[in-house]
């Protein structure tokens, strides 16, 4: 453990639920008959189709090849039949193209990369080609193709390698039992992290609410010189600004990538794929998600193949035992609302999260009072207030002024103000129209 | 006594002074104003909407007087004043076809509605969360953010649905850029036929979620000449350079009422017929 880290300035300390899943083990998802891969799961250009209508296909074949650097390939997450590559709805409620697969049960595996044994002396530039090939995004919610974060421009020094085990969404437990029960892949997929970015160390940040996790990684860490930090339990301690912060003291300068402070932020989830493709040779096919909520009969953590159905998913947890009135993909504080239980799970999906009618209510945005909630708890020091109320009469040039771009999109804002007003929302859009803005005039 | 009208007096005095003052300064520094512009910007409707690419009605004037605009350039005159500017400025008028907005959509509320959108009330935001309250990926949002942007009251919103009255549109195209969905056309107002669909997917698709898609059924392309409806896809407009009479929306009976008279749709006509 090294020194007390720092508090970023802001933030908010909503109720976690975590305890409703946080003590369930992890459980394999059982084999389903269909299901249908989106093809689009990361940031950048959409990967390159290269199988057809009615093409058989093996667990672990590739259906869409990466189509420049940023972006990633896609693979079958089992064995069948493409039966069509049509639309379904995406996550942000438009249809988006989907290959459907219908399974012939077996479950058969095409094995695309050999192991690579002897990591510690592999040459970086293949470690990372393989991260590529297996498909491998930040699976903390973003999905940016990792391989990009591990190749720093050659202008950039990286010195330090943090391992996001921060988990401050709340009801998501998905990491915070991938930490317990995975252990040894986390430190090793940080030390190959480490190895593709030419460093001997790396600190994994854990907010302290969950000890045992601290305690689990601490005992196994040693082996590759990882150090643990205990972090203080405050949302969004997970964010990668704010994590960097409190980890090393540096600021992420608007407009700057962690790299430019000489850091790299990975997420448990993903440093896990990592170990897999480089030691067992295996794409990214699935992934631990939290399907949890007061409506869910049985909350839990499972190992979900991309392409599951939410509708499935809920099945999978027993069910619901009362009508939800909310469905969200991912935590409450940033998950995207759902309208449609045929959207899929994709390699971002860290949770299913179900909220009851007694929890929610409806409410009606009123004028701000200027009380200045928004500005205490922003973790990133702009004026949520203030360019709300740009953003409402449509002054975007304001409201780039008063810099929303650094707007991380936390919520926090919107969490605490008094008059439920849509601060977040307002800065989506302003975001929006500025680049539309830029893309204009370039 | 005599303080008051000692002051009275010099006031007096310092207000003669200085009146003939501005009068000289005006005199000499006169800014020459052509009484042209002052005319034409009173010829002019005066609403500032920029439908004519310029700020406003006052700054068109000037560009009209400095030939570098035609009247004809302004969407809102009536041609009666479009040839009273050109008289005026003893120029020829040209011809100009009068143009009104189409919002291509006829999905309300009753039709389309899947989930609760509790955000902010504005098209533009919508779209960025969950694309809204209605099923339709293509279809209008229905806040209203074109109403909002139209300086003449033309666009109506009806149960979650924007319709452009053809009679009070004078055709400025503030709307235009304001649908995320790209929805509103300019088309010219002689023709009245319109699909009011935009959705590209296939046509059982569109059921699903929307009464009163086009399902390119085809039955409209039957009844008219060829070329006027054009099939793309599963979806079917209208011809624009070959339009197809009015006439055509009731011969053909659209089983969805996506083909629609425009004066008729503003007027609500086809509420609830279709099924």
């Amino acid at each position: 453990m090294s020194d007390k880290p720092r508090k970023f300035k802001g933030g908010v300390h909503p109720n976690d639920s975590k305890a409703l899943s946080a003590s369930k083990p992890i459980q394999q998802a059982p084999l389903l008959e269909s299901y249908k891969v989106i093809m689009h799961q990361n940031i950048g250009a959409p990967p390159e189709l290269v199988v057809k209508k009615g093409d058989t296909v093996k667990k672990g074949t590739l259906l869409a090849k990466a189509s420049g650097f940023v972006s990633v390939p896609l693979h079958a997450p089992t064995s069948g039949t493409i039966k069509s590559i049509d639309k379904c709805p995406g996550p942000t409620g438009i249809s988006v193209p989907a290959i459907e697969i219908a399974a012939d049960g077996e479950d058969a595996w095409e094995s695309p990369f050999e192991p690579i044994a002897d990591w510690m002396n592999a040459d970086p530039a293949g470690l990372r080609q393989r991260i590529c090939d297996a498909g491998i995004v930040g699976m903390g919610g973003a999905g940016f193709p990792t391989h990009v974060k591990l190749s720093p421009p050659e202008d950039k020094t990286i010195d330090t390698l943090i391992l996001n085990g921060a988990e401050c969404e709340p009801y998501l437990t998905a990491d915070h039992r991938l930490m317990l029960e995975h252990a040894e892949e986390v430190v090793l997929g940080a030390a190959i992290s480490a190895r593709i970015l030419g460093l001997k160390s790396a600190v994994i940040g854990i907010e302290e609410n969950k000890p045992d996790a601290i305690e689990k990684l601490e005992s196994v860490a040693g082996k590759y010189n990882i150090t643990v930090q205990s972090l203080p339990v405050n949302y969004p301690q997970g964010a990668e600004r704010q994590l960097i912060y409190a980890i090393t003291g540096r600021e992420v300068p608007i407009g700057k990538l962690p790299m430019d402070v000489g850091c790299v932020v990975q997420n448990i989830a993903t440093v896990i794929a990592i170990a897999e493709a480089v030691v067992k040779g295996l794409p990214s096919i699935e992934r631990v998600a939290t399907v949890t909520g007061k409506p869910v009969v049985n909350p839990g953590n499972w190992r979900l193949r991309i392409g599951t159905p939410v509708a499935k998913v809920l099945e999978l947890a027993g069910g619901i035992s009362e009508q939800p009135a909310k469905l969200l993909l991912g935590g409450p504080m940033m998950g995207i609302a759902q309208s449609s239980l045929d959207v899929t799970v994709m390699k971002n999906t860290s949770g299913v999260l179900l909220i009851a009618a007694d929890e929610v209510s409806l409410y009606t945005s009123e004028p701000c009072i200027r009380c200045g909630r928004c500005v205490d708890c922003c973790p990133m020091q702009i004026l949520p207030a203030t360019i709300s109320q740009a953003v409402e009469n449509k002054r975007f040039d304001w409201a780039e002024k008063l810099n929303v771009m650094a707007c991380i999109e936390c919520g926090s804002c919107s969490y605490v103000c008094p008059s439920h007003r849509p601060l977040n929302q307002h800065f989506k859009r302003a975001k929006v129209e500025i680049q539309a803005g830029l893309r204009k005039k370039s | 006594m005599s303080i008051a009208w000692i002051a009275i007096i010099s006031t007096g005095v310092i207000g003669i002074v200085l009146g003939v003052v501005i009068g000289i300064v005006a005199k000499v520094f006169a800014v020459e104003i052509d009484e042209r512009i002052e005319k034409v910007e009173e010829l002019l409707p005066g609403a500032n909407c920029g439908g004519c690419g310029y700020a406003g009605c006052a700054d068109f004037a000037k560009a009209v007087v400095a030939e570098k605009a035609t009247p004809g350039q302004c969407p809102v005159c009536a041609p009666v004043d479009i040839t009273n500017i050109a008289d005026y400025l003893g120029i020829v008028a040209e011809e100009k076809e009068k143009r009104v907005a189409v919002v291509r959509c006829s999905g309300d509320a009753s039709h389309t509605e899947r989930s609760l959108y509790n955000g902010i009330r504005d098209c533009r935001s919508a779209v960025l969360v969950a694309g809204g309250a209605k099923g339709c990926d293509h279809g209008c949002i229905g806040f209203g953010s074109c109403a909002e942007a139209c300086p003449f009251g033309a666009i109506e919103i009806r149960d979650a649905l924007a319709v452009v009255h053809p009679d009070l549109c004078v055709g400025c195209e503030n709307c235009v850029a304001t649908c995320p969905k790209n929805l509103i056309i300019m088309v010219p107002a002689s023709i009245e036929t319109h699909v009011y669909c935009n959705s590209p997917e296939k046509g059982a698709a569109k059921r699903t979620y929307c009464k009163t898609a086009c399902i390119a059924c085809r039955k409209c392309v039957k009844v008219s000449e060829e070329g006027q409806m054009e099939v793309d896809g599963f979806l079917v407009r209208t011809n624009y350079e070959n339009p197809p009479p009015p006439e055509v929306v009731e011969a053909a009976a659209c089983p969805t009422t996506a083909l629609r008279n425009a004066s008729l749709h503003a007027a609500g006509a086809y509420e609830g017929v279709s099924k």
